[in-house]
């Protein structure tokens, strides 16, 4: 029995259908790999607006707070790190922080947070922290679109936002994303 | 060391994966040469390979009940504080262990096909074990390989890291068992299709071996969903119970097209028709269940329910799926061409019905999975981030969900083969009736015209299955016809009319839930607010002590025109450990809504503080669930019927295969309408 053709070709949608789903997860995947896709990645848009309003006050010891006016005066580049203690992917982010710390300084904004711990959590192994702003009820958090810690901002001078992670940063995700968006911004 | 540990559970887990090999090659092999020893080898490997996992799975029970923190599973997911129940439950709570009972489930499906297939013909059953075996085999690799929860860690911490204490609840405890028996249960139903594609013959005998099947993976999908559903309302705390999260689509998708099959199995099995389209629906439920159960954890869905990304996992993933999806597919390609279609029947049939029951809920299933894969794709594409919501699945779903709810009433009115249009509406005039006036309370309830009509179809499909039923009986001509007619109505049309009216429950609860209504309030002790026709008053904050957590509680009194009628504890957990804050819900339910109240955070200190509650009344909000459960029993109980049951005997004579037996006088079977009222 012969068998037409659009019979055939019908038959054959379904693995077609599957076929180009599979091949665009696998091109997610691989590029989730490289780093250049993030399932997290949320609010892009938020980016190059002006900075949300917000002062915080500073913890003593460890560094003064900060609001929206000194952070968009300064003259360089920021990294605006939203921390906690009680953050485990926060622990593992310090070392890479503070080998950040050398070329971009790091204001960190410690989310809902007791001082003490803050403290005890930043002064453990050095600050890497320039400047810290104490965010007992997370309202600063929510004005910034954060959706968990650790959560990293660049803010460049005069305030604008170019660059956001919703994830712990690295060394490579640094001078492949951040330094090349500074040396623009110098 | 009495008990078996670790490494003996990785020792069973390799064992079975390799008897699981041996099962999906050897009766395929077998089946090709006619080897009939290969062929009656598969059974005895399925059960070998089930004892295996079972002594592996026992294994890493062991380790969590024993606290062995140098089981790194263990370690990073238990605590010595964590309450017995959920060091057991906590098992399969992780990624490596739901996996592991992932494979041990699909290893329950090839042995229950083994031993209660007795009645299946030999080749035919060789070859779904063997299928079986391959899924597993791959599945116990990927286990081995890229998530073995055996892996030790040295040194071995002295407490575990705990579990994360919104999975501390007894409803999610069992929801995983449940929800994965849903997706691996369709297995079953693809082995059978991609057996009878290599076959290359599908008949009514073969809808009437996968029905079973399907009908069991699908009330245990639907339980699981239900209890999914359930969990996120009363341990969120957001006054939820559906969010159109990756996760939760994930589970929906398999459903709406296992519905597709359960309903399209059934035109196979009684018409012999729709042949080639239900060996696809076979396919594709397993193909979305394993898509979406994977895919989650491979980290391109963006999900509250966190498990541990890894491309190099997902990779792994991607490729298994490829396989078995591809394969299948592939098969599906080349050989379902040449299988002939079936019986022929006109629009206006059951038959005709269960193809716009087909089609409607295949076009749902085509909305949620555009809706679920569109925001990764489009970020790919475009390099844009957007998300889609409920706003998107309200506006699509519903449209697609009410003609469905309308041909849901109509169609099992309907006789099979052919059916006339006067019959049809005299006896859907009671339930058009009941649905006039359920639109006309709704109206007057509800804000909006939506709502209304989602109650009025609702109603409309209760009342068809109602009618159906009571025609059945032959309800109204006398005593002596219900008499003569109760014992000899099938266990099947019983539950299928109440898996609909279970399927009317849930909507009315969802509408009833659309009005719910809700605010969030801030209030000192002793002060009190109007809500939703009641009065709320806080009357205390108390302290109190758990096991592993410190807990914050409430006392609020409810009251209405002065008269209490409940007092609820919202209360806030702080487990230490884990340095989380979960709130635990207060609800008091009479049936017809639910008062529903969590506690936030306080601020200030003493007789100034002040207590942030959200406050809701929840109209006919435990009807989406309790539906849910009737849906499973309707299943369960069409299961019961002798029929249907796995292991019975075929007729004598009759039901040769690529035959069906077509019962004139319709009623002694349950297939057929009762002949007055009908040409037929």
């Amino acid at each position: 029995m012969t068998i037409p053709s659009r019979r055939r070709l019908l038959m054959a949608l379904p693995v077609a259908g599957a076929g180009a789903l599979g091949l665009g997860c696998w091109k997610i995947l691989s590029s989730m790999e490289e780093g250049g896709f993030d399932p997290r990645a949320i609010r892009t848009e938020a980016m190059r607006h002006p900075l949300p309003d917000f002062s915080l006050g500073g913890l003593p010891g460890a560094g003064e707070g900060f609001d929206t006016r000194t952070l968009s005066r300064t003259g360089e580049p920021v990294l605006v790190n939203f921390f906690a203690s009680w953050c485990i992917p926060c622990v593992a982010e310090m070392d890479a922080l503070r080998k950040i710390a050398r070329f971009l300084p790091i204001w960190g904004i410690a989310y809902k947070d007791r001082p003490e711990d803050a403290r005890r959590f930043v002064l453990r192994d050095g600050s890497p922290y320039r400047r810290i702003g104490l965010d007992p009820d997370g309202m600063t958090a929510i004005e910034w679109g954060v959706t968990g810690v650790p959560e990293s901002f660049l803010v460049l001078p005069g305030g604008h936002i170019a660059w956001h992670a919703s994830a712990a940063l690295d060394a490579r995700q640094f001078e492949e994303k951040v330094l090349p968006l500074t040396r623009e911004a110098k | 060391m009495a008990l078996p540990g670790a490494e003996e559970g990785h020792y069973a887990l390799a064992l079975a994966c390799v008897l699981a090999l041996a099962q999906g090659v050897l009766p395929l092999w077998g089946a090709a040469r006619r080897r009939r020893t290969l062929l009656e080898l598969a059974p005895a490997l399925c059960f070998a390979q089930l004892a295996a996992l079972l002594l592996s799975f026992a294994c890493l029970v062991i380790s969590a009940v024993r606290d062995d923190f140098s089981v790194e599973n263990v370690a990073a997911n238990s605590a010595l504080s964590k309450p017995l129940l959920y060091k057991i439950t906590g098992v399969w709570g992780n990624h490596e262990g739901s996996i592991l009972l992932w494979c041990l489930i699909l290893a329950i499906c090839g042995g229950a096909v083994a031993w209660f297939g007795r009645g299946l013909p030999l080749v035919l059953k060789a070859r779904v074990l063997a299928i079986l075996g391959a899924v597993s085999t791959g599945f116990q690799l990927f286990c081995l390989l890229t998530s073995d929860p055996f892996a030790r860690v040295w040194p071995a911490p002295a407490d575990g890291q705990g579990m994360n204490p919104l999975l501390q609840d007894p409803g999610l405890a069992f929801h995983p068992p449940v929800l994965y028996t849903g997706y691996v249960g369709f297995a079953v139903p693809f082995a059978f299709a991609v057996a009878a594609l290599i076959e290359g013959r599908v008949d009514a005998a073969w809808g009437r071996w996968v029905r079973p099947w399907a009908v069991t993976a699908w009330c245990f999908l639907t339980l699981g969903i239900a209890m999914g559903s359930w969990w996120s309302y009363y341990v969120l705390g957001w006054g939820g119970y559906w969010f159109w999260d990756p996760v939760e689509n994930a589970s929906l998708i398999p459903w709406l097209t296992g519905t597709a099959l359960v309903h399209s199995a059934i035109v196979v099995e009684k018409r012999d028709a729709l042949r080639i389209w239900t060996v696809l629906l076979a396919i594709a439920t397993f193909s979305f269940s394993l898509s979406g159960t994977f895919l989650v954890r491979s980290g391109i869905l963006n999900s509250v329910h966190a498990f541990a990304n890894d491309p190099a996992r997902g990779l792994f993933i991607l490729l298994l799926l490829a396989l078995v999806i591809g394969g299948s597919l592939l098969l599906f390609a080349w050989r379902a061409p040449s299988l002939v279609s079936g019986g022929i029947f006109a629009p206006l049939s059951r038959e005709g019905g269960l193809v716009l029951n087909n089609i409607l809920l295949c076009a749902l299933c085509a909305v949620v999975v555009t809706g679920t894969m569109y925001p990764p794709f489009m970020q790919i594409l475009t390099g844009r981030t957007l998300s889609v919501g409920k706003p998107f699945f309200d506006a699509t779903t519903i449209p697609l969900a009410l003609p469905l709810m309308a041909a849901m009433a109509a169609g099992v009115l309907l006789p099979w083969k052919r059916g006339q249009m006067r019959p049809l509406l005299r006896r859907l005039r009671p339930a058009a009736a009941l649905a006039f006036l359920g639109l006309i309370g709704g109206l007057a309830t509800c804000t909006g015209i939506i709502p209304a009509l989602c109650a009025a179809f609702a109603i409309w499909v209760i009342a068809g299955s109602v009618t159906d039923l009571a025609l059945r009986l032959g309800l109204g001509r006398g005593h002596g016809m219900l008499k003569q007619r109760l014992p000899h109505l099938p266990r099947a049309v019983w539950g299928s009319a109440i898996a609909h009216i279970g399927a009317g429950v849930t909507v009315l609860g969802l509408t009833g839930m659309s009005q719910a209504q809700h605010r969030i309030v801030e209030l000192g002790i002793g002060q009190s607010v109007h809500q939703g026709a009641l009065d709320w008053t806080l009357t205390a904050i108390r302290q109190e002590k758990g096991p592993n957590y410190r807990a914050t509680l409430a006392d609020l009194t409810v009251s209405r025109n002065g008269r209490e009628i409940a007092i609820m504890h919202p209360s806030r957990r702080d487990f230490t450990a884990q340095h989380q804050v979960t709130t635990d819900v207060a609800i008091r339910t009479n049936l017809l809504r639910d008062l529903y109240a969590a506690l936030g955070e306080s601020h200030g200190e003493g007789k100034a503080a002040r207590h942030v509650l959200r406050l809701h009344v929840n109209p006919l909000a435990p009807w989406i669930w309790l539906g849910g459960v009737i849906m499973a029993l309707g299943g369960a109980l069409s299961l019961s019927d002798r029929r249907h049951r796995f292991g019975a005997p075929r007729k004598p004579g009759g039901q040769g295969a690529g035959r069906i037996a077509r019962s004139p006088s319709g009623t002694a079977d349950g297939t057929g309408r009762d002949p007055e009222g009908v040409a037929s």
